[in-house]
């Protein structure tokens, strides 16, 4: 019996220009097109690279009480938001497991005038869970939660040409636009259009939101305005190795119901002093120092190590790898993985099984590629 | 989809050439391509024996790992060292440069119990 894939407005777009159709989180979506996932995390790296990640979820939060209510669902202090803001958080259980990681945007309500509401943008794999849990939790706060996922389409546009090209497209001047902000615009005649300046890849660019029946065109506008600057599509391979290189986190590798914030170093997006659900764990789990902790390795011996493969030292295992793979920016044979605090040292060295074989590997420093916004 | 009309074929997408006393081995154009970008090759050692079918080694894409098979028995008497260091050359050359094992075989007759150039070309076709 063969899956029922929900597709995305350029599916066909996709399979015209030679994409490479494969399911991800019920949805169709390209892993490659012919440029090939090698090429195509080249030329993210070096001009610009434009992603369909329609797949991913939105939710709007509005009411006189949003901020109060989404500061309570998520690890970081929305409350410090300036307007346009667009920062890192995550949804915890109460025992400071994820369910999921998300981008928070502070944008101003156009139907009450002065008055904020927040849009969330989400893991594709997530959408129904997070929906469900955001509205399991408004009871009692004087809010509207809103699953806009259907009507609203997603687009990367990353790379150290991106942010150029997409100022040629905009009234407003995005030099203007700092990281971790936002703005809002009309492009293409009429197409309104959020854009923040967040990404995926550890490159400058621009995540856009806009009504998903302007899909096509803006897809195409954008390649056509960047056809000389060696802007390319790029698929679902390309930005798994994108997003791997500078080690941001990919749920249900380095964060899942039993992976916290914590464990996985991503204490930067935890504000603990303020109440939200998970607090009390997290906050425990950090003075007590968590027990495992997401490390980075190389492999000293040949060999490509990937997610669930057992890193093993003297002979037994003491965790797993989360993600591992050919870094192609790096040129080298890199993974992240969950093992125990006390061998999490940078230097430690270790083994990871492959398949049959046992390869030699050692604890490198994070991230291996330093983002953009940290340059 | 290139076809080297000089070899044989096994179900396996592999490929297998007759040069004088040995044989030359490598993967289709057609296995490349499905594969995708490659980004290391695991080949067996020079001495290593292998019986007809077995596995010899790996080769890894991005996104996949799959299993070299040997689709004769025999001893490897030569590995392609310049392709380990540089596996991306089986996405471009999968016929010449990118020949991944030379070995003597133990019973020559298995070369031609693999599938002619024609009759493979009719596989891959029919492979979708």
């Amino acid at each position: 019996m063969s899956e029922v894939l929900k597709k995305t407005e350029l599916n066909q777009w996709h399979v015209d220009h030679g994409g490479r159709m494969v399911p991800f989180a019920g949805w169709e979506m390209p892993v490659q097109y012919p440029t090939g996932p090698l090429q195509e995390h080249k030329a993210a790296r070096q001009s610009a690279g434009l992603f369909d990640i329609d797949h991913m979820g939105q939710i709007e939060v509005r009411g006189p009480q949003a901020e109060a209510f989404v500061n309570w669902l998520v690890t970081y202090d929305v409350s410090k938001m300036k307007l346009l803001d667009a920062d890192y958080a995550l949804f915890c259980y109460a025992d400071g497991g994820v369910v999921d990681d998300l981008f928070v945007y502070r944008l101003p309500d156009p139907k009450v005038e002065g008055q904020d509401y927040f849009f969330l943008a989400v893991n594709a794999s997530n959408r129904d869970k997070d929906v469900a849990w955001v509205k399991s939790h408004a009871a009692g706060f004087n809010v509207q939660v809103k699953d806009i996922s259907d009507e609203t389409y997603m687009l990367a546009f990353q790379g150290p040409r991106a942010p150029e090209i997409m100022d040629r497209l905009t009234n407003v001047d995005l030099t203007k636009v700092a990281r971790f902000t936002a703005a809002q615009d009309i492009i293409f005649d009429d197409v309104p259009v959020l854009l923040g300046r967040t990404g995926y890849t550890g490159e400058d660019g621009f995540e856009l939101f806009f009504p998903a029946e302007h899909a096509l065109k803006i897809w195409e506008g954008i390649l056509k305005e960047g056809e000389n600057d060696n802007v390319v599509p790029v698929g679902l391979a390309a930005r798994d190795s994108l997003r791997f290189e500078p080690c941001m986190p990919l749920y249900g590798h380095e964060l899942s119901p039993n992976i916290s914030p914590v464990e996985a170093r991503l204490t930067f997006a935890i504000s603990f002093e303020k109440a939200f659900i998970g607090r009390d764990a997290l906050l425990k789990q950090k003075l007590e120092r968590p027990d495992k902790v997401l490390v980075g390795f190389e492999l000293v011996d040949r060999g490509v190590a990937r997610e669930g493969y057992p890193v093993m030292l003297n002979s037994q295992q003491i965790g797993s790898v989360t993600s591992g793979m050919f870094s192609p920016t790096t040129s080298r044979y890199l993974g992240m993985a969950l093992v125990p605090r006390q061998h999490a040292s940078i230097g430690t060295e270790v083994e990871i099984q492959i398949r049959k074989k046992i390869a030699r590997a050692e604890i490198i420093k994070r991230p291996f590629y330093i983002p953009a916004y940290r340059r | 989809m290139k076809i080297d009309k000089d070899a044989r074929y096994s179900n396996e997408h592999e490929w297998v050439r007759a040069e004088g006393d040995l044989y030359v081995y490598g993967i289709s154009d057609f296995a490349q391509d499905q594969l995708s970008d490659i980004v290391y090759l695991e080949p067996p050692e020079v001495g290593d024996s292998f019986g007809k079918g077995e596995p010899i080694g790996v080769v890894e894409s991005v996104k996949a790992a799959a299993d070299l098979y040997l689709p004769m028995g025999g001893e490897i008497v030569e590995v392609n060292e310049d392709l380990v260091d540089a596996p991306e050359v089986i996405n471009t050359d999968p016929f010449g440069e990118a020949w991944i094992v030379k070995f003597k075989a133990a019973d020559a007759g298995e070369f031609e119990d693999l599938m002619s150039p024609e009759d493979y070309k009719k596989f891959t076709e029919e492979e979708h």
